[in-house]
């Protein structure tokens, strides 16, 4: 009788020690992001400047937020930069895909220079671009150096083209990696139905457009939510290539919300941006990570 | 995966064939221009790069920027280089990865070997935090780190690291051990082996591939953060990328680029380094960022 005791306990034991195991990480889970979450959500609706305080102001951040000419700059700028990166980094990484799929000599080495920029901190990216195309000692000079007198590039320093800028950079970081994407799809694509079209008589050009571009689909989808959600989270290659600047001309919700919190202290306006930047990144996220799960099942 | 055979036998002209090899070195340039920069300005003296070329090879070659990179250059109010700040972040990684490995490990296992109702509701959970913007959790943080005593040291940093590398840890593991042959855990456990047991003679020895990647991701990640270390540890606590940018916009007086490209390269040293080393499982991690992998 004993011993089918201990057996029961060891059974039961063995049968709670996952949820036991699991539990840290789920409670920090748990307490930092969601408590947090609900933290920051809170502190949106009070009259915290430079700490927390929790003076209930009702919406009232949320509607100095959007009267903020400094907020709506921040979301024209990353209207810009997000359409522009997603689509630029897409566009390069499917061609370099395509034509890296073409038997090409020398594959080995070309793929991982388009992807080591990857590798790299947002910080490095921004120093070595932003001296790049510093027109006093980068990319201008060195043209004038060469005799082209009277060539032009001085997009860092202008408001007007400033934001372009940081699209370069970041095009630069990830585009490599939308290749690798695209190469591993590319790659999935069984070959039987590329030689059956071929046979037909496609010509290349729409056997790519008509039948393995539409079947790179999951690959797209991929792509641009990773894309997307960098674009919003954008801050460190703001903060080394143009610190913001010239003028507001680079800066973006990111790096709206630090200033506003931690430099302006109007934390509450800081805390309300941050939830914006959060339902953003969620309006993309939920759906596609729903979809994933629920096939996985 | 990158390694499979080319799908198909696009047939191509000559014409095009030599278009594809151009566009292809063009791009490859590209890619290299601003590494190619930073190696050759970062051996420069400076008055070759302020009256001189940025594009051409050094005339006089010179490690002096590396060294005063390394450990003598103004970076935030001291001349002491990058040389401390390099360390903050090595002791920040190292905790901070293996720690959050492990436990992506367990939850891995448990979440797919260990079913119960709701699992797939808590993976969810945790999955989403992996992608949200941590602008979102930057003010409690900062109290939390604060009210435990934490705030500008490198131990809180390794506890924001783990915490926000769950996440993705767990993804991981998850999807890696979702192929694992379950039947072969239910015999180990009819034979009387129990949770930590299978763990570690059964799950483990075949985990080798999984833990490069996870370990090369949570690596990366960490190492090139700047966020977290900006917000929390600016001071002498600070990482290698605070660090960093506090050298290259902080100068007053003579902007040193040839010490600030040296620094920026010993800040992507040891990613770069990985990232040569292992850039397969590299890839494999980027991939697995979009979920399935």
């Amino acid at each position: 009788m004993a011993r089918a005791g201990d057996v029961d306990f060891k059974t039961k034991l063995q049968h709670w020690i996952p949820k036991v195991v699991l539990s840290p990480s789920l409670a920090l889970v748990l307490l930092f992001v969601y408590g947090f979450i609900l933290f920051t959500v809170y502190l949106s609706f009070t009259d915290s400047r430079i700490l927390p305080s929790y003076g209930w102001v009702g919406l009232e951040n949320y509607s100095k937020l959007w009267r903020l000419s400094h907020w709506e700059t921040s979301l024209k700028n990353l209207g810009v930069y997000a359409v522009l990166y997603i689509s630029i980094s897409t566009v390069v990484g499917l061609t370099l895909a395509i034509f890296l799929d073409q038997k090409i000599r020398g594959e080995g080495i070309l793929r991982p220079i388009y992807l080591y920029p990857m590798a790299l901190s947002f910080i490095v990216t921004g120093t070595a671009w932003k001296w790049f195309l510093d027109p006093g000692i980068g990319l201008e000079h060195t043209m004038h150096l060469w005799g082209w007198e009277s060539f032009e590039f001085n997009w860092i320093k202008d408001r007007d083209f400033a934001i372009y800028t940081v699209v370069i950079a970041a095009v630069w970081q990830s585009s490599g990696f939308v290749m690798a994407m695209f190469l591993a799809g590319l790659r999935g694509i069984d070959s039987e139905i590329m030689k059956a079209a071929q046979i037909d008589g496609a010509s290349n050009w729409n056997l790519y457009r008509r039948i393995v571009i539409p079947l790179l689909r999951p690959a797209f989808l991929s792509a641009f939510v990773i894309l997307s959600h960098l674009a919003i989270k954008s801050y460190d290659l703001v903060i080394a290539l143009t610190g913001g600047g010239p003028g507001r001309a680079t800066e973006l919700p990111a790096t709206f919300m630090y200033s506003y919190t931690f430099t302006r202290n109007q934390m509450g306006i800081g805390a309300s941006s941050a939830v914006i930047m959060l339902m953003t990144i969620a309006a993309i996220m939920i759906p596609y990570l729903y979809a994933e799960l629920k096939e996985d099942k | 995966m990158m390694s499979a055979a080319q799908s198909q036998s696009v047939r191509t002209g000559r014409i095009t064939r030599t278009f594809i090899y151009v566009f292809l070195l063009v791009a490859s340039l590209f890619y290299l221009l601003p590494f190619f920069i930073m190696l050759v300005n970062s051996v420069k003296p400076l008055s070759e790069i302020t009256g001189g070329n940025m594009m051409a090879l050094p005339q006089v070659f010179t490690l002096e920027p590396w060294a005063a990179a390394w450990s003598s250059a103004q970076v935030g109010v001291e001349p002491t280089g990058l040389r401390p700040y390099f360390w903050n972040s090595i002791k920040m990684v190292v905790p901070a990865v293996f720690i959050s490995t492990v436990l992506g490990a367990l939850n891995g296992y448990i979440l797919t070997k260990w079913r119960f109702r709701g699992d797939t509701i808590l993976f969810g959970l945790m999955l989403f935090s992996c992608f949200i913007p941590f602008q979102i959790v930057l003010i409690p943080m900062a109290r939390i780190l604060g009210i435990l005593g934490l705030s500008g040291s490198t131990y809180g940093l390794i506890l924001v690291h783990v915490v926000y590398g769950i996440g993705f840890s767990t993804l991981y593991f998850r999807n890696y051990y979702a192929a694992f042959p379950t039947e072969l855990v239910r015999a180990a456990q009819i034979d009387g082996a129990g949770f930590f047991q299978i763990f570690r003679r059964i799950m483990l020895p075949s985990s080798g591939p999984i833990i490069v990647v996870c370990v090369i991701w949570q690596f990366t990640n960490i190492w090139n953060d700047f966020l977290f270390g900006a917000s929390f540890a600016s001071g002498s606590g600070a990482p290698m990328t605070v660090a960093l940018n506090n050298l290259v916009q902080s100068s007053t007086g003579v902007k040193e680029y040839n010490v600030h490209f040296a620094g920026a390269i010993l800040a992507a040293l040891p990613t770069l380094l990985v990232y040569i080393v292992a850039g397969r499982f590299f890839v494999r991690g980027l991939m697995a960022g979009s979920v399935k992998g």
